[in-house]
């Protein structure tokens, strides 16, 4: 049976599980559930939870190794002759999968019987070109072909323990469970504890998936720096990858780009996405504030792909034809200034909803004492206001400069992917994240250092990332406990 | 306004500061007056580069894109020629089939020619070529697929709308101008003048197109052709598979936070991570998904298996945290009232607060399944960038197999040398705004229907 039917098969026994042990319940009570601990219900779940849970764990673990095993199995049987160097045992190996299962295939159409499949040898023509009318052809090598057949009957024969294991389980979980239906079997307990565990289970992916990053990036820019020395990945300043060899991977000029982009984007969503705050938390009206706030919210709801097109088509053409030709500035459409105003929109309700949030959290007492005292709103706003809300200002910034810094449709839209160092903001440059897109698309080939760079660049960015969002945090959570 | 009252010795002072009349501001009281009236043009300003910004890049979208939907096509009769596209006679589809579909475009080119005799139309200068360069590409194999499947049709002639190229489509949607067309190695002036011809002469004509939204993407030379299926249901199987299996996961999470963890630390580092998840970039997902689902455990390239897990990953915090909300909203009352009346905890969880919670945590998931469907960055990691044109089977087998999604197939487009493919892009862009602008649609009359204020 297929691992598939197998789980099938389980999971028909665990809901037969449940309408037995609900009846069971309902039986041992003697018509009367008063005397149960638990509600019928109860009994049924907890049927079924020793039915299928452990089965089911047993399938997995066994489907996730079984490949591992078997492959190392076999490879170990394959005879040092028939090797030719360390990347044909990988083709080798696929080569014996491949037969093993054209073999399977062969006997699933009846054109070989088991037994004949078993004493396949290339020296039987007579046989081999019988497959090869039918669309079959099997190698001539005698050696992955001895291997592919040992290959299949280690299969088979897990595949047959496999299944009887399993269905074996969820009938011993299914009578154990049985077994102990009986009114004084504490069942809601037992499967309040299961649901427990599932909560918990899920609560760790959080860290699962934090541990997949960090382990993904630095096993792989550890290969990465075995092939590349660290001091010219992170010191040098030419960034020049060929996959013919002889590439220079310093990463400070993706490391520029990527800094000068953010600043200007900054530099445009700070001062308007503050302002928009300010004038929606102190002045307007509560109508405007109705329409102006989704309108704003929208700006954060589109993808970033989208605002990345506007680049390229619309908001490059129009600083190239405008700003940067006539000035004498540069030719080229993605440009650092494009990336950076169009990041810069995408900022802004970014900013803006932080900072809302900051400064209606700044106590009202402090507004009135400063207004009672003769400021005008506007003073009020910068001698106390402000102040009192620096700090979460200094983490929405921050948040921002991390949003910024690791955003990638827009630059690899607008940026342009030449690696320079200038500080003319009107010239294409480009980013650590357009660099990792590029290594990374298409086909790669994971022993050259062109292709591991990306994983390098990924750690780089995700540190300085997590530096800001770290800061950023700390410096919002101490000041939200001022005054609460 | 404090100098009007104070006793004591003025600090700020000045010849307009003498003593006048309390309604007569005096320059202090206008320079504050002055100052706060710029902040507030301030606010106001940024306000309105905010707007502006929404609304040129709304505008600009709907104006390249909207010529997406209409496409211009070709009608007029074309005499199918037996000699050509049945050699044999037999009218044998198997026999036609080796026919090869470049053999059509001479099927097409005479049509046009003969059409142009017999409506006297004289155009200097035209070219066999021009005649050519009207159909598209895909016109022929249109016409080959149609004769294969209907032998009869064979020298017989046949007035069928077929695709016209993406220069003539373009002199319709003014991306092609005669001048431009006079530089473009692919047009000439002659073929402009034709088309117009056609146009006049009602050969050519503009119509709705659904194929765009139906249709799999074609290759660099038939822009024409290129449509959104595969992407939308590349990305409609990705949703599937977020929704699947984030919401539960989501909402496990959030219960077992909320409701049951101990304070300790290992609660502490969950919730760190959560947060510290929600601001990770979204390329260091793709590149997780790259190293650990494709690598590691041998998920295949391109799959939406691949590019559902990534997502569900991504989306997970913006689950959880409105999920939390959610569930911090339901009274505490609720709970006491269950807990006396002799439930359990999980009773009182999955039986209470839970589904008065509901409303709150189908309108996150919405909005975190929004997020997911524009994401693009992780996917292009994973290999979605990939050029599908065949659809992907139903689910299950069909998230194993090849499919693109709807925000990289606009990346795909852009990276075309074609100009028509931007039109495309702009298009793409409508459509998942669209699908945007649904699903938050759903999600705020959920909650004006069913959140409850306590």
């Amino acid at each position: 049976m297929s691992p598939f039917w197998i789980m099938v098969t389980i999971l028909v026994l665990a809901a037969l599980g449940y309408v037995l042990g609900r009846r069971r319940a309902g039986s041992v009570a003697a018509g009367d559930i008063r005397g149960l601990h638990s509600r019928p219900t109860y009994y049924g779940w907890n049927v079924a939870l020793f039915t299928a849970l452990p089965s089911l764990l047993v399938l997995l673990m066994w489907v996730l190794a079984q490949p591992l095993v078997v492959d190392r199995a076999i490879g170990a049987n394959i005879p040092e002759s028939a090797v030719a160097d360390a990347g044909a045992r990988g083709r080798i190996m696929s080569e014996v999968q491949g037969t093993a299962i054209s073999i399977g295939e062969a006997v699933n159409k009846g054109l070989l019987t088991e037994a004949e499949a078993r004493s396949l040898t290339p020296d039987n023509t007579a046989l081999l070109d019988r497959l090869a009318d039918e669309d079959i052809t099997l190698t001539p090598n005698p050696a992955v072909l001895e291997a592919a057949k040992d290959y299949r009957s280690i299969n088979q024969n897990a595949s047959r323990t496999l299944t009887g294991l399993s269905l074996l389980l969820a009938l011993g979980g299914f009578g154990w469970a049985m077994a102990r239906t009986r009114p004084d079997y504490r069942a809601r307990n037992v499967v309040e504890r299961f649901i427990r565990g599932f909560l918990i289970l899920c609560s760790l992916i959080a860290i699962a998936t934090t541990v997949g990053i960090v382990l993904s990036l630095v096993f792989e820019s550890y290969n990465f720096f075995q092939l590349y020395p660290w001091q010219d990945f992170f010191f040098g300043t030419e960034w020049t990858p060929s996959f013919g060899g002889g590439s220079r991977l310093g990463m400070l000029p993706l490391l520029w780009g990527t800094l000068y982009i953010s600043l200007i984007a900054l530099l445009f969503s700070v001062p308007v996405g503050l302002f928009a705050a300010i004038y929606m938390s102190e002045y307007a009206t509560p109508r405007v504030r109705g329409v102006v706030k989704p309108l704003i919210e929208i700006l954060a709801g589109i993808p970033t792909i989208v605002y990345g097109l506007f680049a390229l088509v619309t908001v490059g053409p129009l600083i190239r034809d405008w700003i940067a030709q006539p000035a004498g500035l540069g030719n080229s459409g993605s440009s650092v200034m494009t990336a950076g105003l169009v990041m810069g929109i995408m900022l802004i309700p970014f900013v803006s909803s932080l900072s809302d949030d900051i400064i209606n959290a700044v106590p009202q007492s402090l507004r009135d004492g400063s207004l009672g005292l003769g400021s005008t709103p506007s003073e009020t706003i910068r001698n106390v206001v402000l102040p009192a809300a620096l700090p979460g200002i200094v983490g929405a910034v921050l948040l921002a400069a991390s949003r910024a810094i690791g955003e990638t449709m827009i630059v690899v839209l607008g940026a342009g992917a030449m690696a320079q160092t200038s500080l003319n903001p009107f010239e294409a440059m480009t980013t650590i994240t357009v660099k990792i897109v590029g290594q990374l698309t298409g086909d790669n080939d994971f022993a050259s250092p062109e292709t591991l760079v990306a994983f390098a660049l990924g750690l780089t960015l995700f540190v300085m990332t997590l530096a800001l969002n770290v800061a950023a945090l700390v410096i919002v959570r101490k000041y939200r406990e001022q005054y609460e | 306004m404090s100098d009007a009252t104070s006793a004591g010795p003025r600090r700020v002072g000045g010849p307009a500061a003498a003593r006048t009349s309390l309604l007569v501001a005096d320059a202090r009281t206008k320079r504050r007056n002055a100052a706060e009236a710029r902040f507030r043009a301030y606010g106001v300003i940024a306000i309105a580069v905010a707007m502006l910004a929404l609304f040129f890049l709304m505008f600009t979208i709907l104006r390249d894109g909207s010529g997406a939907f209409w496409q211009t096509y070709v009608k007029i009769p074309v005499a199918i020629d037996a000699a050509v596209v049945d050699p044999k006679g037999n009218r044998d589809p198997s026999e036609m089939d080796d026919v090869l579909t470049m053999s059509y475009a001479g099927v097409l080119q005479d049509a046009l020619a003969r059409w142009t005799a017999d409506n006297g139309v004289e155009i200097e200068g035209l070219k066999d070529s021009d005649y050519a360069g009207v159909f598209s590409n895909q016109a022929r194999a249109q016409l080959r697929n149609m004769v294969l499947q209907n032998p009869e049709l064979v020298d017989q002639t046949v007035e069928v709308p077929v695709l016209a190229a993406s220069t003539i489509d373009g002199m319709f949607k003014g991306r092609v101008t005669e001048a431009s067309a006079a530089i473009d190695k692919r047009t000439s002036v002659a073929q402009f003048q034709l088309a117009n011809a056609m146009e006049e002469k009602g050969a050519l004509a503009t119509r709705f197109n659904w194929d765009f939204v139906t249709q799999p993407d074609a290759s660099d030379n038939r822009a024409e052709a290129a449509g959104l299926g595969v992407a939308i249901i590349g990305s409609a199987y990705m949703m599937l598979i977020v929704l699947v299996l984030s919401l539960p996961i989501g909402v496990a999470t959030s219960i077992y936070l909320e409701e049951f963890a101990p304070k300790n630390k290992l609660t502490d580092l969950i919730e760190v991570n959560i947060s510290n998840l929600a601001a990770v970039p979204s390329i260091v997902f793709g590149i997780l998904g790259l190293a650990a689902f494709i690598n590691f455990m041998g998920l295949p390239r391109s799959a939406p298996i691949v590019g559902g897990l990534v997502l569900t990953l991504m989306t997970l915090p913006t689950i959880i945290i409105s999920t939390r909300a959610a569930l911090r909203a339901v009274p505490p009352s609720i709970r006491d009232a269950a807990l006396g009346v002799g439930a359990s905890k999980m009773q009182t969880v999955f039986h209470h607060v839970l589904p008065l919670a509901m409303p709150g945590i189908l309108t996150g998931t919405i909005i975190g399944l929004a997020q997911a469907l524009g994401e693009t960055a992780p996917l292009l990691l994973i290999g979605m960038v990939a050029f599908v044109t065949e659809y992907p089977a139903a689910p299950p087998e069909g998230l194993f197999e090849p499919a693109s999604a709807l925000p990289v197939q606009v990346y795909n487009w852009t990276q075309r040398a074609d100009s028509a493919f931007f039109e495309r892009a702009s298009g793409a862009i409508i459509v998942l705004l669209a699908f945007l602008f649904a699903m938050n649609l759903v999600a705020i009359i959920l909650r004006r229907r069913f959140e409850r204020r306590w």
